[in-house]
């Protein structure tokens, strides 16, 4: 109630002289114009940045087999064999904080349809959670091939734009045989265009298979080394081999089943090139990364002093860069506008203080009538807070008309920012508080008799 | 008990390292529903005699009391509210607010009042108030679009709408020709004989205060005399 009223008298004063209150806000209209303009290009470009990195898979987190050494040389990362399928298995049960978890295999090889061939950048044996942590669930034709064609190691794949631009020209290649190293695989699928990644890769430059069959049935060896069981599943399921002079050289003669079995071979587990996670979100990323670094250590027996025998990589360092460019050049503008708020809310102290002046006679007659020091003090301060809450009223809405025009006309992302709307409401109701109290002290400690003679 | 008692009141200005005595001891009482002028020339003391009638100002020495209270010692925001609820203030350039209406100049100290009638009932009795002092058709026209009479009826309407039981007037008609003059002067008489008011008008003029039951006059800061104007009705002039 005595809001309403003293806003009510504080409205009727500012209507008194509109022109002028209209000026004064008008420091406080730019500012926080400026402010929402910011705001919504700056979040709509920092979206779209969000949104870029987000398809490279910002949520990523790639878990990479250790470093092999020998007599002091070392072998670089992914140079022993240490992680397999059940670690990946693990990590999707048992860390809170990973979205998804798919095992990779990859190699590197030739793909052959009709008279055309290539040799794609990518060739990714994995599951079908890839393309759910690629962030490339969307496909152009066709379907991803199932869970199921991972268990059984099933000659199916789908592939990317640049393959089938180059192998089928044009033709729909879902259904037709393509021969990925000799070995027939059909295609379920076409992914959709993603274009190239930070490195410049093509990223369409792939195909991806179900990792058993990559594994079994095509390369056989991974990361140079061979996989005995690998090899062997590979020359038994491939029919064709050798029909083509590529095949395989067996430097030794196979061994016959009584051989085999009076030399066993140490078995060995399968193991996966790299295993990709994914977290919920780009902050729960350290957590996971935390939760993955034990869950594997235990998996793996390692004693507390021995070295980790794989790596755990995410993006941060991408992220980070990104997130500081565009929050360095925000907080710029920012910047900018603050000081322009800061410029308009002078303008406002200083036309209540020429108000304060002009209305002296006015002042003391309310403290005549009745009006207390602090009502005084309150009316001048709601008529601050009421300026600027105009002035910042009619910024947000040229701010945000001027977002969208800048939308419309120079197509870049804006994003509406509520955030933005409710700091600017704040930032004015403070600027009219933290201006407009000095003019109202000042109003609410004039003499009555003194006011009253005021000429 | 008298309704309004001033005990030896002195009031001193100091201006530097000077000391200006203004009022110098003034003793006097007024009884409920009085009508008294104080006269004066110019620089007698009497505006601030009027202002700390008013509880706007505060003796140096001296006590004041309203009604059985003493109130020279009362904090500012206790004299702040003793003026709203108890004092009317009718004053020579009229002071409403410019560009606002009359009904929302006369509604204006009610707003102050701690009662913090609803804005319909407020809306109400400002709207009584000035029907009272004939102004019904000029509710909403604005100070710019009345004359000076009836400016100051709106500002009598704005006294009187928190129903104060004392009502001072600071020279009311210096600013109107002799004949709305005479129609406010009219006015007060009745407001006193019909709402028993004690009303207290300062003039230097003294056709003015003739229309007063009782004229004090005031000369460098003391009382000076005092006239019951009936019993002198036929030599008036020969007050001064």
């Amino acid at each position: 109630m005595k809001v309403y009223r003293t806003t009510s008298i504080a409205l009727r004063a500012l209507r008194r002289n509109p022109m002028r209150a209209t000026l004064t806000t008008l420091g406080i209209v730019i500012g926080i114009a400026a402010v929402i303009v910011m705001m919504e290009i700056g979040s709509g470009a920092s979206a779209a940045i969000r949104k870029s990195i987000a398809s490279m898979g910002s949520n990523m987190i790639m878990i990479q087999p250790g470093t092999a050494a020998s007599g002091g040389v070392s072998f670089g990362a992914g140079s022993v064999m240490t992680l397999t399928p059940q670690d990946c298995d693990a990590i999707i049960q048992q860390c809170p904080d990973v979205h998804a978890a798919a095992p990779a295999v990859t190699a590197r090889t030739q793909v052959v349809y009709g008279n055309k061939n290539w040799v794609p950048f990518f060739v990714v044996g994995s599951t079908p959670d890839y393309l759910k942590i690629r962030n490339w669930t969307e496909l152009d034709q066709g379907d991803m091939f199932t869970n199921r064609d991972v268990r059984n190691a099933n000659k199916v794949c789908v592939i990317g734009q640049t393959l089938a631009r180059e192998l089928f020209e044009g033709a729909s290649p879902v259904g037709k045989e393509i021969r990925i190293k000799n070995v027939s695989f059909k295609v379920v699928g076409v992914l959709s265009l993603k274009g190239a990644n930070m490195m410049g890769m093509d990223q369409d430059d792939i195909i991806v298979a179900p990792w058993t069959a990559i594994k079994f049935r095509v390369s056989g060896t991974s990361l140079g080394n061979v996989n005995q069981s690998a090899s062997s599943t590979s020359s038994t399921v491939n029919t064709l081999k050798n029909l083509y002079p590529s095949s395989q050289l067996n430097l030794y003669p196979v061994p016959s089943a009584t051989q085999a079995a009076d030399t066993p071979q140490p078995i060995r587990f399968v193991n996966v090139d790299v295993i990709l996670a994914m977290s919920d979100s780009t902050e729960n990323i350290p957590a996971a990364v935390k939760q993955i670094n034990v869950l594997l250590r235990e998996r793996h027996h390692l004693r507390p002093e021995e070295p980790d025998d794989f790596s755990v990589r995410d993006m941060t360092e991408m992220i980070k860069t990104f997130t500081t460019a565009t929050s360095l050049m925000t907080n710029l503008l920012l910047a900018v506008a603050l000081v322009s708020l800061i410029v308009g809310g002078v303008g406002i102290m200083n036309i209540m203080l020429v108000s304060v002046t002009e209305r002296t006679r006015e002042i003391g007659l309310r403290m005549s009538v009745g009006a207390r020091a602090r009502d005084i003090l309150r009316q001048f301060l709601v008529e601050a807070v009421v300026l600027c809450l105009m002035g910042g009223a009619l910024g947000i809405t040229i701010g945000h008309g001027g977002a969208l025009l800048v939308r419309y006309f120079k197509h870049w992302p804006v994003e509406t920012s509520p955030a933005a709307i409710i700091a600017a409401v704040l930032v004015s109701v403070s600027v009219g508080i933290i201006f407009g109290f000095y003019p109202a002290w000042k109003a609410s400690r004039l003499d009555p008799i003194e006011a009253l003679r005021y000429e | 008990m008298p309704f309004l008692e001033l005990r030896n009141i002195y009031k001193t200005y100091y201006i530097g390292d000077i000391d200006v005595p203004v009022l110098k001891g003034i003793s006097m009482s007024v009884s409920q529903g009085e009508l008294v002028a104080l006269m004066g020339a110019s620089g007698s003391g009497k505006s601030t005699l009027m202002n700390i009638l008013g509880c706007l100002d505060r003796p140096t020495s001296g006590q004041y009391l309203l009604e059985g209270q003493e109130i020279s010692r009362l904090s500012a925001d206790q004299r702040a509210m003793l003026r709203n609820r108890r004092i009317g203030f009718v004053f020579q350039n009229f002071n409403l607010l410019p560009r606002t209406s009359a009904l929302d100049n006369v509604m204006m100290p009610m707003s102050y009042n701690p009662e913090h009638l609803p804005e319909r009932q407020a809306r109400q009795k400002a709207e009584e108030m000035l029907g009272l002092l004939g102004l019904t058709d000029r509710i909403s026209y604005e100070p710019s679009r009345l004359s000076g009479g009836q400016q100051q009826r709106v500002a009598i309407a704005r006294a009187l709408v928190n129903k104060p039981s004392i009502l001072l007037a600071d020279e009311p008609t210096g600013n109107l020709d002799s004949h709305t003059s005479e129609e406010i002067l009219r006015l007060f008489g009745q407001l006193n004989q019909t709402q028993n008011i004690t009303i207290i008008i300062v003039t230097h003029d003294a056709n003015i205060a003739h229309h007063a039951e009782r004229i004090i006059h005031i000369r460098d800061g003391i009382i000076d005399g005092e006239i019951n104007p009936e019993s002198v009705s036929a030599g008036a002039g020969g007050a001064e």
